[in-house]
């Protein structure tokens, strides 16, 4: 004998039905790559910005649990990840004798290579791509450096606008202390040793990082995106990013 | 528009050679050199894609055909900013005549027939002085091919411009592709102001108008070494991209 069936919002729950994304309505920075065509792009592009020691990584191991969990399957981005130039870029960082512009170039060839081949074909499949960092900390790094603001809004035409952008703001001091807890030692690009402002790391890092939070700041005010207090602890950060997400998820939000 | 290293003050002058591939374009920029240099001149000579950093990940994407119109463009931007930034800028700087075998407007034709945006790619090359003398080879397209089919029937990929698909012949899909870049160049020549040389003389007509252009517009006087410098050691046999192409009277040239 047939059993009857439960009420509809019951009946929903009880097969863990799966939410579907809200549509997407993509579109590119600039030109964008030639034959994409971004109403194609049904997935959704959550970006995750912040210095070393932000939380970035931590967040984005939870955010893909959670995302899985809820039935979305996910792609995982973030800078220096190319097949085409990461181990390139990798050994001509670590001699530290590339110039600004060639810097900035390769790590914009670095960005194209995962955009086309990852980020844009995942999209394309409905996937949730989670970048662990995009253009804007590329852009800061650089327009610190003295690269012309207008000539890297060119170069990153190619880009795509994200769904979301969360920058998780974490003071100078606390990074700073963050770093030393798990590394006992700081970055040298981090500290922005290259930059001169001061022999000593300790104050090279405070400086340096200073500097690029007032940068991103400042492109907070262009490009709109969510600022997050990374002082919270790890389980307020994700509690705060998931209901954004939701809400990006099921069209309510749009950060971008 | 970007200025010429003279406008911008600097006490070098950049010299680029811009042509299709089989245009002799190599030949003639390598005998400028030898004329400049054995004046005594301070003479530095650079080529197109030759960044040592840069080199692995371009051929290890062109091997692999990893690149795409983007990608390829931008790997040979990164590759031109380690030239032009560790070498061409602090040579000029230095007061030497700089030799270029191709400039950015390789890129500029190349990767406008690939299919990027033409302001997209000029603006990534802005931060690039203007050449002060930019020769142009002229060449009929037919012996250009000739001169590159004849002698290395092996086309790379993306030399043939295989990523465009234009046709599944790679020695079809080369003339498609070369005449599509002639296109582009003659297209920038006035706006850039290309001397444009006869590339169907021969070598040494060619060169006696190089020469005389080169003189005409720098005043080659201010780029001795000092007196004491040894003279520059002779250059290592060239490797020939070719084979010499047959004379000249005996192909049907109109």
């Amino acid at each position: 004998m047939e059993a009857p069936r439960p009420p509809r919002r019951n009946r929903r729950a009880v097969a863990g039905r799966v939410q579907l994304p809200a549509p997407s309505h993509h579109r590119f920075y600039g030109h964008g790559i030639p034959g994409t065509a971004p109403d194609k792009l049904t997935g959704k592009l959550i970006v995750v910005e912040g210095a070393d020691g932000s939380g970035r990584s931590t967040q984005i191991a939870r955010l893909v649990c959670w995302l899985e969990a809820s039935g979305h399957a996910t792609v995982q981005v973030g800078l220096k990840r190319s097949t085409l130039v990461s181990e390139e870029l990798e050994k001509a960082q670590q001699g530290n004798i590339l110039s600004h512009a060639t810097l900035s170039l390769f790590y914009a060839t670095d960005f194209a290579d995962q955009l086309e081949n990852m980020i844009l074909p995942a999209l394309k499949a409905g996937f949730m791509v989670l970048a662990d960092r995009y253009i804007y900390t590329l852009m800061a790094r650089d327009m610190v450096r003295g690269m012309d603001e207008a000539w890297l809004r060119n170069l990153y035409g190619i880009a795509l606008l994200p769904d979301a952008v969360f920058y998780l703001s974490v003071s100078p001091e606390e990074l700073v202390q963050r770093n030393f807890a798990k590394n006992a030692a700081l970055d040298y690009w981090e500290s922005g040793m290259d930059l001169g402002l001061s022999g000593d790391w300790f104050d090279s890092f405070i400086k340096y990082q200073t500097i690029m939070l007032r940068q991103f700041k400042r492109l907070q005010s262009i490009y709109g995106f969510d600022i997050v207090d990374g002082h919270q602890s790890v389980e307020a950060v994700n509690a705060e990013l998931r209901k954004k997400i939701e809400a990006v998820l099921s069209g309510r939000l749009h950060t971008n | 528009m970007n200025k010429t290293f003279a406008q911008l003050g600097f006490p070098g002058r950049l010299i680029a050679v811009e042509g299709l591939d089989g245009s002799g374009k190599s030949t003639q920029i390598y005998l400028l050199k030898r004329w400049l240099e054995l004046q005594g001149l301070k003479v530095y000579f650079s080529e197109w894609n030759s960044s040592e950093i840069v080199k692995a990940a371009t051929s290890k994407g062109k091997k692999r055909e990893l690149l795409t119109p983007t990608t390829f463009s931008l790997i040979h931007a990164t590759d031109f900013a380690d030239r032009y930034e560790r070498h061409l800028v602090p040579l000029l700087r230095a007061g030497y005549l700089v030799l270029c075998d191709r400039y950015i407007f390789t890129a500029f034709a190349r990767d406008v027939v690939r299919g990027c945006p033409p302001q997209w790619v000029r603006g990534i090359y802005r931060f690039a002085g203007l050449p002060d003398v930019t020769f142009f080879f002229k060449a009929n397209l037919e012996i250009s091919l000739h001169r590159i089919l004849d002698a290395r029937p092996q086309l790379k990929y993306f030399e043939a411009g295989m990523d465009l698909h234009l046709s599944t012949d790679p020695y079809e899909s080369f003339r498609i592709f070369q005449g599509r870049i002639l296109e582009q160049y003659l297209a920038m020549s006035t706006e850039f102001h290309f001397l444009m040389v006869d590339a169907n003389q021969r070598v040494e007509a060619q060169q006696n108008v190089v020469r005389e252009l080169t003189a005409a517009r720098i005043d080659l006087s201010q780029y001795r070494r000092a007196a004491e410098s040894p003279a520059p050691p002779p250059s290592p046999p060239r490797k020939p991209k070719w084979k010499p192409p047959a004379p000249l009277e005996e192909t049907d040239v109109p």
